[in-house]
């Protein structure tokens, strides 16, 4: 669904990310660790179109995207870390801002805001003020606003950024439900825990290069542990270095 | 262009400004009571009030004719309001800024002006002492009482006991001077005359030959303001109301560019540039719910104004509107030009800040422009604020047609342009 080819992006001297390539199929979530200053966001701010490939290309349904109105950005939803939200507006009017970007109206993205709301289970609090919500809620409508338009594609930016265990896995259900309807989610995180959880291979990144990628068993084989498995954080660590980044 | 999205954008915006209480006070609210205020300084005095008068104190130390001539007369002026306090008293008043000047006609100052209107007698000092803050209340008492002095002395040098006994007093002297003969013999005559037409019968009033004696203002003026019609007042409400709107708009559409710094640190830049949305259609829907919020402002303030202080539209109502569409959509895409260069949201609002004030007072908004020096007029052509406010002031109380309209509203067209191009080139498209 979603196949990423040798990417690359820098900023001055930095290079950011380089010759990165993976793909995520329909049906499944693929998680994408790394230290900080791996190059995670910059890949993923690559795949969204916010920032030029200096070389590489992003495919989406095996066709390359490209330019601002690409019609096949509608096939991806964005879930940026950020709580990129409207706090003065309502959950609805929030909804029928980031909807009408897609070019739904009337009946249509009515119908969309009440499904993404229903989904995240916010239904009840869709006329009311975003700055009256909890930090799970805000965390439940910022996926709620990726999903309006229905995208194959979801890019998830560390969703679970300062969330409570309840918000969090009402979280993980809701990214669980997707995967069953056949969405490809792109998930990146520093959570180890989720990733075990959640994802169905793993890519590791590292001074903005693709280091591993692999399911959790075949990742989990590359570290030999005296009497069971390595846990993910463990191999983790062997891969990028227990050296403090930036 | 898409047109839900722009549609969209134009219909969040609006909701984002009016859920901000504060920021519809400023934008709404505040000029009105600001341009109210300057409008109410400005406009005059109405139909059916006295003028300002100048707070001044008069001290009479001589006691002479001469100088009970000049308090009465400063006493009789409509351009003062006078009181004859002590000398004491008077400079502790001027100190306090309670009086913008004090006038002491010191002992002996009758006897020797009188002296010196004639002959060649020294010049006696009126002493003046004045508030430095109000030099230009100064100015006008300094050249009010030059008029006062002036009648007095000649009244009482031209019919008084003390304008006799100095021509009595001058004349001999004349005789025995060693001026030239022939001025001699023609200042005598002159003093001569002089004291035939004191020995002419009193009328019942008092004066000789019924005219009143001594040297009076040989003119008076007609005044005539240059407004929209003959019948028409000068209302300085429609001044002061376009330049605040202008202030104020101006001030609202800086901040809908640091706010839109602030969406993009807030991440939201990052769901709109994901979406299949143009540069051109981002732009487009701030820049036109800006224009939307600019001319609300412009004209809920006119409104106000024309309800309140009878401000009309002199001129033409197309020519009129084309000026405040023109001014709105300046103002906007100003806004825009600060979110593409602002670096952040903190250093963009002192920035524009400064920018904007700078441009209003440039512009003349808050005082008109014809008080600048030259060279400064000529700069204050390069400032949007100048070509907005002549042009409203051109459509209001001056009353001039729509071809007054016409440079103002293209002038406006252009700032427009250039700030959009230079927007869509330096606005931070990529989203890191």
């Amino acid at each position: 669904m979603l196949e990423i080819k040798h990417l690359r992006k820098s900023f001055g001297q930095l290079v950011a990310v380089d010759d990165v390539s993976f793909s995520v199929d329909r049906g499944q979530l693929v998680g994408l660790l790394g230290p900080n200053g791996a190059g995670k966001t910059t890949t993923v701010s690559m795949i969204a179109a916010l920032l030029t490939p200096e070389k590489g290309e992003v495919l989406v349904g095996g066709a390359r995207l490209s330019g601002d109105t690409d019609p096949k950005k509608r096939k991806i939803g964005l879930v940026p870390q950020d709580l990129a939200l409207y706090d003065e507006l309502s959950a609805r009017a929030n909804l029928r801002f980031f909807g009408a970007l897609y070019n739904l109206s009337g009946a249509t993205l009515e119908k969309a805001i009440a499904a993404a709301m229903d989904l995240v289970g916010l239904s009840e609090r869709l006329s009311d003020l975003v700055k009256t919500y909890s930090g799970g809620m805000k965390r439940r409508l910022n996926l709620a606003a990726g999903l309006l338009h229905d995208p194959d594609i979801l890019l998830l930016d560390e969703p679970t950024v300062g969330v409570d265990p309840q918000s969090r896995n009402a979280i993980f259900e809701n990214l669980e439900l997707l995967k069953s309807r056949g969405k490809a989610l792109l998930y990146t995180t520093h959570y180890m825990e989720e990733v075990e959880r959640l994802a169905d291979r793993i890519v590791v990144m590292d001074h903005g290069k693709v280091i591993a990628d692999d399911t959790l068993p075949g990742l989990q084989s590359l570290v030999a542990v005296a009497g069971g498995k390595a846990t993910l954080e463990s191999v983790f660590l062997t891969l990028t270095g227990r050296s403090l980044r930036d | 262009m898409a047109l839900i999205p722009l549609f969209a954008m134009v219909v969040k915006d609006l909701q984002l400004f009016f859920s901000d209480k504060r920021s519809v006070i400023v934008s709404f609210v505040v000029p009105i009571a600001i341009a109210s205020f300057f409008g109410s300084i400005f406009s005059g005095p109405s139909r059916n009030s006295e003028p300002a008068k100048i707070a001044v104190a008069v001290i009479d130390q001589d006691g002479s004719p001469i100088s009970k001539g000049i308090v009465a007369g400063v006493q009789a002026d409509k351009n003062f309001k006078v009181t004859t306090p002590t000398e004491g008293e008077a400079r502790d008043a001027v100190r306090r800024g309670r009086l913008a000047a004090a006038v002491i006609v010191p002992k002996g100052f009758g006897e020797a002006a009188g002296n010196a209107f004639f002959g060649n007698g020294e010049k006696p000092p009126l002493n003046v002492v004045f508030d430095p803050s109000r030099s230009t209340e100064k100015a006008m008492v300094s050249g009010i009482m030059t008029q006062h002095v002036m009648e007095a002395v000649s009244k009482e040098m031209f019919g008084g006991a003390q304008g006799r006994a100095v021509i009595e007093r001058t004349l001999p002297q004349i005789q025995g001077s060693t001026m030239p003969d022939d001025q001699k013999r023609a200042l005598m005559e002159m003093l001569a005359s002089v004291q035939r037409f004191y020995n002419q019968p009193a009328t019942p009033g008092g004066q000789a030959g019924g005219a009143p004696r001594g040297i009076t203002m040989p003119y008076t003026v007609h005044e005539e303001a240059m407004t929209a019609g003959s019948n028409i007042a000068y209302n300085g409400y429609a001044h002061s109301f376009g330049g605040m709107a202008i202030q104020f708009l101006l001030f609202a559409m800086a901040n809908m560019g640091v706010e839109m710094l602030l969406e993009r640190q807030r991440g939201l830049w990052k769901r709109l540039r994901s979406a299949p949305v143009s540069r051109l259609t981002l732009l487009a829907g701030k820049a036109a719910s800006g224009t939307i919020v600019s001319l609300m402002i412009l004209l809920v303030c006119f409104a106000f104004a024309m309800i309140v202080f009878s401000v009309r539209i002199q001129g033409s109502v197309l020519g009129f509107l084309a000026i405040a569409v023109a001014c709105a959509m300046m103002a906007s895409t100003f806004g825009l030009l600060v979110a593409a260069l602002g670096n952040s949201p903190a250093t963009a609002r002192g920035i524009t800040t400064l920018a904007v004030l700078m441009m209003v007072m440039l512009g003349g908004a808050w005082v008109p422009s014809f008080i600048f020096p030259a060279w400064l007029q000529q700069f204050t052509l390069a400032v949007p604020v100048r070509w907005a406010v002549d042009g409203l002031d051109a459509m209001t109380w001056r009353g001039i047609g729509l071809s007054g309209a016409v440079l103002p509203t293209v002038v406006l067209l252009g700032f427009t342009v250039a700030f959009s191009a230079v927007a869509a080139t330096r606005f931070r498209w990529e989203e890191a």
